[in-house]
Formats: structure tokens, C-alpha cells, sequence
């Protein structure tokens, strides 16, 4: 891992009596693509306001390579932001927005004009510079607004949820090039979302969020595929999420029965949630599953089957890449590396007490 | 900063109500000069209501008022739904006619009109002013109409006729009630535009005729009644009780808003 | 509204159209028939001649400068004050509003009187400085009294459309311009007042043409010894019947009210290029 550029401590921060993140700590790496990801209210966009500067934490301090920058005015920090609506400056062209910055820092003309040139070729809009803002395309304003904050060289640019107003076809495209750009340009970035593919298909790091609350921090790979918790499990793909109870190392008793595993160390009779992904279970004839059920429902997915099967007391989610026949009589099997065992939360309200 | 601020809107309060304040004072005024304080009077108040001027000039203001706001938001309600029919161009000619009395200076439209009235061999009085007043009333009610007719949603229209129902019933059940609130608003900003003209009303009310505004100025030459004072007072206040209805219905509107549709 | 939407459009639009052909383009043509013709209703260049006199230019001069200084005046009250509008919360917004607008209840012509026990020479500020052993000052019959006039009653003009431009503008763009390095002034100088102007002309104009053709604020504070161009063409028509010059100083009048349509119309096009925004 890179040298620590960014790091939050014990942050606090609430709006009148509604408390938004509680001690929330987070350290970001220099050329780091990082990911807020959690559904709206999660305090993702708080977090990434108060490291552009536009909020102030009500307690806790942020550092920037080092340096205690918690109060630092917005204009005065190494970061800049691309904001969810573009927020470009309807008085002015594309050439115009994209000089602003580097203007107010008094650079030369001539910079200025290469840099425009360059952070133009770079967003893949060369000759807009005298376009009218007003008149670009949803599409066209995000990357007018990218190549604003970029030009600026900032050691960090924050990303808030800058996809969202797009269409699937151009949002696609759009994470593909800011992967690309991101490359280039060598920055750290973080990016808010609550679109769990796009954090996994463009992320270093994934840092998952809910109710102010930090729930994992990991790269894609290690938060698909071993989620700690069940907020996580459950946020991220889609999942069978089974009350369980561990036996010993490698073992949980689920749905009446035993079913090896490869976890270990959560100790002998502990409860614990269990994530399937239905991606991972197995449809065999009755006789050879660990369970065995009825299909109650097939739909076809365009590259995959959402089945419904009754087994062992719950109603199992599946994907498979073959149809099957509503009614029919099946087994299940779960391989032992396809069980993910998560730890039951400390208490059940423990997320649900930071609502009020 | 937060004190300069507070200072800056406190030196603003006090400009717009200093003269207020004198004529609330000098509606108690005993001396019927201004300027000079004699004593505390509720005289001015009694004498308001058996001065027939004032009661005529102040009947005069009201059914003027009512009349060419009702006519000024008729007019200004057709003519949004029209204009939401036309085209760009016609639009643009439509809204720019419209405005040309709003942007036309007071003083201009109201010898513009005096030489109508009087060209086309029309007396000047009641009737002359309330056409007047019409005319400078239906910009203002363009004004809080049209962009509600500009922004209704014609699938709620289409679905009412999808529904069974009739144009006419779908434009008063689906179209009316979302532009209830412009047509309140144009009806209430008529009205006050209306009664607080002075200039055109002065111009094309001939002798023998007088509202509130031109009663006042008539008097301001030869020296004031004090009972204007008292008017201006009690309608000062009559509109803050106004206003304060106003909000407390909204409130409970909205609460009730709910419930109506369960 | 559907199908038969022209047929209805063209229907709803004939009172109107009826209307503004009697109303509003018919009164002008009058204005200019009297304007453009001897007494005995022949054509004429005589009026508009007469009306360019030196005695009417210094009105019209006068009355122009006065219109001018209160623009300002008003412009330069108004944007702090719609500034500082827009931070107070929402719910204590309505009773603020209410506050600023309901001066505008009063009777004009009251509150301009009241303007005069305010200022005349035993009026209430040559009170106060006399209590205070301060010289008295001379305000009543001035040019300065007739802006004091002017500023009091067009200011809520300047405040209305000001403070709906300034409301229209994202925070986000503020933020974003911070973003940038932009400091509070530079935000202000660069993206905040550009963004404005719309409001800012729109403001001008209403507060300019009332301010330059009024003739009861110069009556009342400017004691009939300052003659607005207002007061001239007021005396043109109820004083000395002469219609004809009263119609061609109107024209002249009418000069600057189309030159403020045009800027009103070209600061209207600015604004509607914002609302294209996807």
C-alpha cells in the first residue's frame, strides 16, 4: 500500500439533533481509488463534504499528509470536487469554467491555455473550449466538470456520486474512463455511490457505510466475498442470509443440519449469520443435496435464472445459467468455501440507535 | 458579521416603517396639523365613519377593486390557456403585449387611456376608471397565472379523459383545482394593485368621482384630513390580521390536505 | 387542449387579442395622434419641436439624473439586503418576508406625505438634531428629499426580483466555485453577481421607469419647485390643456421605456439560456 495521505479521526458530526456520522475514523492513500458505498442517508456524502471543507466536524480532526487541516476554508485545501449536479458556472463557456481555478491562483495565460487544451483532451472534449455549458449534454457537463477540478492538480479529487443523473449506457462508459483518467492523472480518489457495482468495478478500496456507521473497509473482491457482517452481505449482490449457529472450527449447524465450513476462531454454540450467494448453491437431483426442496419460482434474468426454492424451512434465492421446472423436487449442495460466516452484531439495535 | 447583518436589516426595518409609524401617530394626533403634537385623540376614528366623502371614495375603491380584479383574472385566465396553445412566436407577441402596461410608465398609460376614453366619446368616471383598472391589473394577474398554466401536466388532463370524463369536467376537476392557487394570488394582487393606484385613476376618473388615492391627493394640496390618517391605519392593520388568517388557513390546509384524499 | 388544442388556443386568445387592440395598442396610437398633429388634427413635427425646448430638456435632464441616483441607490441598498434574505432559515422566512412586504400596504401617497413631517424643516429629523444641539439641515424641497421619496417607495421593486435571481442560483455552484480557491469576494465578484444580473437589470428597470416619470413623490417632498418631466406633462393635461404638447412629451417618455423593453427583453434572454440545463 502507498504512503497515508488522508486521514480521518474520530470524527463526529450531526445536523441539529440528527446525528449523521459518530466517530467515524478512515485513512486514505496517496493514488488510492476509494469508494463510499451505502444507501442514501449513510453519511457518505457528509464524509466526503467534510473533506472537500464544506462541513465542519463537530468533533474529531482530518489530517492531510500530516497536517491538521480541519478548519481549513474549501479554497484553501489540496482537493477538489465534482459535484453530483456538475454545478458548472452558467455565466461562463467550457474554456472559461475550466480556466476559473487556475485563474484565481493568478497563473499565466499561457498555462492556462494548455492546460484548458490538455484537461480537454483528457475528458475527451477537445474543441468544446467555447461551447456553451448550458447547451452540452448530461454526459458532456460531468466531464466539463472533471476536467475543472482536475486542472487544478489536486492531490485528491472528491467524487459525489457523479454518475447518478446518467443513463446505464453512458454511466458504463463514464466508469470505464474515470478509471482511465484516474490512471493518468496518478490521484487519489474517492468516490461517493450508492451503486454497489459501480464501487466494485472501479474501486481499490470499497468502504461500506450505514447510519454513520463504518461496516467494512476492503478491497471489491474481499467485500463481495467475505462480507463481516450482514448489512454488508445483504447491500452488496444479492444474498441467502441464515440465522446459524457455529459448532466448532468448521462446522455450523444450519437449517437442522451440520454443514462443514472454513471458517474458524468464532469459538464452540455461538450464533452467527450465514451468507450464501445464490450463485454458489448447487441444483442436484433430491437424493445427493444436503437439503432437499421445491422449486416454487423461475425467472429468467437475460444471463441467469433467479429460482426460488423451499428447503430445510427457508425460501433459498438461486441463479443458474439453466432453467429449471417450477414444482419439481431438487437438492441443494453448498460447498465449503462458498459458506461465509459472519459475527451476529454486538446488539440488535446497535446500527438502528444512530437513527434518532 | 452576524451583528452587522442583523444591524443592516434593523436600519432597513426602521427606513420602511418610519413613515408608517408617523401616521399611526398622527391618526391620534388631536392637532389636525401635522408636524405638532397637541394631545391623544380617538377623534379621527369616530369622524371617519360620518364623513360621507371618505365612505363614498373608500365604496368607490372597493367595488372598483373587486370588480376589475375578478374581470383582470378572468381575462388573464383565458388568455394563459391560450397562450399555452399557440406557438413560440405567437407566445412571444402575446406575452410581450401583455407586459406593455406593466412596462409602460404609470403617467403614459394613464393619458394614453384618458384619450381613449374621451376619443371614442366616453364620460370620465366609474366606468372609465374601472376599465382602467382592468387593464392595469392583467399584467399582474399574467403574472401569477401563466406560469402555472405554462407548467400543468397534461397527463393528468388526458387521464381524466381516459377516465370518462368530459373536457369541461376534466378542465374544472383536474385543471381548475392545481390552478387555484395563481388564480387566488392574481384575484389578491389585482386587487391591491387596484386600490393603491393613484396615477392612472387620477388621469381617467374625471370630476365629481373620487377613490381613496385620489380623495388623498385632492386633500394633500389643501391640507390633510387627519381621518385618512385613521383610514390608512385601520387598513394597515386590517391587513396584518389579513395576512395572519392567511398563514394560519395555509397551515391548516395543508394539514387537511391529507385527510381529503383518504 | 389535445387534439383540438389550436381550435381552443384561437378561441381563449380572441378576447384578448380584442382587449389589447382597445387597450393597449389603441390608447398609445392616440398618444401619438396627439402628439403628431396641430389643434386642428393635421400633421405636425410642431409639438415634438416645442417639446425639446431647453425648459423641458432640464426637466427631462433633471429627472433622469434624480431617476438614476436612486437606481443606485436602491441597487446598493437592496443586494445586502438580499443577500443576507438568503441565509435566514426556512422557517422564519415567511414572518422576514412579511416584515419587508408589508409596507407595501400603506397608501403610497400617505407614507410619501409622512416622508414630509419627516423631513420638513420642523419635521422629526431637525427634532432629533435640534435634542441633540446639532444645526438643523435643509431636506424638505430638494432634490435629495424627492430620492429620499423615490428610494423609499421603489425600493421593494429592486428587492423582489433581486432576491428571486439570487434564490435561483445553486449552493452547490457557490460551493463548487470555493472548491476552486475562490475566496467569499472572488465567488461574489465572479460567479455570484454575474449570475444575478438578470435580476439585477430586471430590478433596474422597475424601479428606473416609475422613478423617472413620477410626479406625486416630486409634488409632495420637491414643494412644486422642482419640476419633474412628470409634473410638466401632468400640468400639460390637467392644468394647461394642451394635449398636444402634453402627448409628444409622453413620446419622449416613451423613448426610454422601449430602451428599458430591450434591455428588460436581451437580460430575459440570459436568463432563459440558464433554464435550458438538462
Amino acid at each position: 500500500m502507498e504512503k497515508e495521505l488522508l486521514r480521518l479521526e474520530h470524527i463526529d458530526k450531526s445536523y441539529g439533533s440528527r446525528q449523521i456520522l459518530e466517530d467515524l475514523n478512515l485513512t486514505i492513500h496517496e493514488n488510492e481509488f476509494l469508494t463510499l458505498l451505502g444507501p442514501s442517508g449513510c453519511g457518505k456524502t457528509t464524509t466526503l463534504r467534510l473533506i472537500g471543507g464544506f462541513e465542519r466536524p463537530d468533533k474529531g480532526r482530518i489530517l492531510f499528509d500530516g497536517q491538521d487541516i480541519t478548519d481549513l476554508p474549501p479554497e484553501k485545501r489540496q482537493v477538489n470536487t465534482v459535484f453530483q449536479k456538475y454545478s458548472l458556472f452558467s455565466n461562463m463557456d467550457v474554456a472559461e469554467n475550466i480556466a476559473f481555478g487556475l485563474r484565481i491562483k493568478g497563473k499565466p495565460a499561457s498555462y492556462i491555455r494548455d492546460k484548458i487544451k490538455y484537461a480537454l483532451k483528457l475528458v475527451n472534449l477537445d474543441g468544446y473550449e467555447h461551447a456553451d455549458v448550458t447547451a452540452l449534454s448530461g454526459g458532456q457537463q460531468q466531464r466539463i466538470a472533471i476536467a475543472r477540478a482536475v486542472v487544478n492538480e489536486p492531490k485528491v479529487l472528491l467524487l459525489d456520486e457523479p454518475l447518478s443523473a446518467l443513463d446505464l449506457k453512458l454511466r458504463q462508459s463514464m466508469q470505464r474512463e474515470l478509471v482511465k483518467i484516474k490512471r493518468e492523472l496518478g490521484i487519489t480518489f474517492v468516490f461517493v455511490t450508492h451503486d454497489q457495482e459501480e464501487a466494485l468495478s472501479m474501486s481499490d478500496t470499497v468502504v461500506v457505510m450505514n447510519q454513520g456507521w463504518i461496516q467494512q473497509i476492503g478491497t471489491p473482491e474481499s467485500v463481495y466475498n467475505e462480507p463481516e457482517n450482514a448489512f454488508v452481505a445483504d447491500f452488496i449482490g444479492d444474498s441467502n442470509i441464515i440465522d446459524g449457529i457455529m459448532v466448532r472450527d468448521k462446522l455450523v449447524h444450519l437449517l437442522g443440519k451440520d454443514i462443514p465450513c472454513i471458517n474458524t476462531g468464532f469459538g464452540e454454540n455461538v450464533p452467527v449469520d450465514v451468507q450464501i450467494r445464490p450463485e454458489d448453491i448447487q441444483i442436484c437431483a433430491p437424493e445427493e443435496g444436503q437439503y432437499r426442496g421445491i422449486i416454487r419460482s423461475v425467472v429468467f434474468k437475460g444471463t441467469v435464472y433467479d429460482i426460488t426454492i423451499e428447503a430445510g424451512g427457508f425460501s433459498w434465492l438461486v441463479q443458474t445459467i439453466t432453467g429449471h421446472e417450477q414444482g419439481k423436487e431438487v437438492g441443494l449442495r453448498l460447498a465449503p468455501a462458498n459458506i461465509q460466516i459472519m459475527a451476529k452484531p454486538a446488539s440488535e439495535d446497535e446500527e438502528a440507535a444512530h437513527d434518532a | 458579521m452576524a451583528r452587522l447583518k442583523k444591524l443592516y436589516l434593523g436600519a432597513i426595518i426602521v427606513f420602511l416603517y418610519a413613515p408608517i409609524f408617523v401616521l399611526f401617530a398622527q391618526s391620534f394626533n388631536a392637532s389636525r396639523y401635522r408636524g405638532q403634537w397637541t394631545g391623544f385623540t380617538l377623534q379621527w376614528y369616530e369622524k371617519l365613519f360620518t364623513s360621507d366623502e371618505i365612505l363614498a371614495a373608500f365604496l368607490n375603491t372597493l367595488t372598483i377593486g373587486l370588480t376589475a380584479a375578478l374581470f383582470a383574472t378572468l381575462l388573464g385566465l383565458v388568455t394563459a390557456l391560450a397562450i399555452r396553445g399557440l406557438s413560440k412566436k405567437s407566445q412571444l407577441a402575446f406575452r410581450g403585449l401583455a407586459n406593455v402596461p406593466l412596462l409602460n410608465a404609470d403617467i403614459v398609460t394613464g393619458i394614453a387611456l384618458m384619450l381613449l376614453f374621451l376619443g371614442l366619446g366616453l364620460r370620465l368616471g366609474y366606468d372609465t376608471i374601472l376599465m382602467a383598472h382592468v387593464v392595469i391589473n392583467l399584467p399582474y394577474a399574467m403574472l401569477c397565472i401563466l406560469p402555472q398554466v405554462m407548467g400543468l401536466d397534461h397527463v393528468c388532463y388526458e387521464a381524466a379523459l381516459d377516465l370518462g370524463a368530459t373536457p369541461f369536467q376534466a378542465f374544472r376537476k383536474v385543471i381548475l383545482p392545481e390552478l387555484r392557487p395563481g388564480i387566488a394570488a392574481a384575484f389578491l394582487l389585482s386587487f391591491a394593485m387596484s386600490a393603491d393606484d393613484f396615477i392612472v385613476t387620477y388621469f381617467t376618473k374625471g370630476a365629481g368621482i373620487d377613490t381613496l388615492t385620489t380623495a388623498i391627493y385632492a386633500q394633500l394640496k389643501l391640507g390633510i384630513h387627519p381621518e385618512m390618517y385613521a383610514l390608512s391605519t385601520l387598513f394597515f392593520l386590517g391587513v396584518i390580521v389579513f395576512v395572519a388568517l392567511l398563514m394560519v388557513n395555509w397551515r391548516l390546509l395543508k394539514r387537511r390536505q391529507g385527510k381529503e384524499w383518504e | 387542449m389535445m387534439h383540438d388544442s389550436k381550435a381552443v388556443a384561437r378561441l381563449f386568445a380572441a378576447p384578448f387579442a380584442l382587449w389589447a387592440a382597445i387597450f393597449i395598442v389603441l390608447p398609445l396610437l392616440f398618444v401619438f395622434f396627439h402628439g403628431l398633429t396641430d389643434a386642428e388634427g393635421a400633421f405636425s413635427l410642431a409639438n415634438l419641436r416645442e417639446a425639446v425646448q431647453m425648459e423641458y430638456l432640464r426637466a427631462l435632464g433633471l429627472s433622469v439624473e434624480l431617476a438614476l441616483i436612486s437606481t443606485v441607490l436602491c441597487l446598493v441598498l437592496a443586494y445586502p439586503l438580499c443577500l443576507i434574505l438568503q441565509e435566514i432559515r426556512r422557517g422564519r422566512m415567511v414572518l422576514i418576508f412579511l416584515l419587508f412586504l408589508l409596507p407595501l400596504w400603506m397608501n403610497s401617497l400617505l407614507t410619501t406625505m409622512a416622508w414630509q413631517t419627516i423631513l420638513e424643516k420642523n419635521g422629526i429629523i431637525n427634532m432629533i438634531l435640534h435634542a441633540l444641539a446639532l444645526p438643523e439641515v435643509t431636506l424638505i424641497n430638494t432634490p435629495l428629499a424627492i430620492v429620499i421619496g423615490m428610494v423609499y417607495n421603489f425600493l421593494p421593486y429592486m428587492v423582489l426580483p433581486l432576491y428571486v435571481s439570487l434564490a435561483d442560483i445553486d449552493k452547490s455552484i457557490i460551493e463548487a466555485a470555493h472548491d476552486l480557491g475562490a475566496g467569499r469576494f472572488q465567488t461574489f465578484r465572479r460567479i455570484v453577481f454575474p449570475l444575478s444580473l438578470p435580476g439585477v437589470i430586471s430590478g433596474c428597470t422597475m424601479v428606473f421607469i416609475p422613478a423617472l416619470t413620477t410626479f406625486v413623490i416630486s409634488a409632495l417632498l420637491g414643494g412644486n419647485k422642482i419640476l419633474l418631466i412628470g409634473n410638466i406633462i401632468e400640468q400639460e393635461f390637467t392644468a394647461a390643456y394642451d394635449w398636444q404638447l402634453g402627448s409628444a412629451l409622453s413620446m419622449i417618455l416613451m423613448v426610454f421605456i422601449i430602451l428599458n423593453i430591450v434591455l428588460e427583453a436581451f437580460s430575459g434572454r440570459e436568463t432563459g439560456k440558464q433554464e435550458v440545463k438538462p
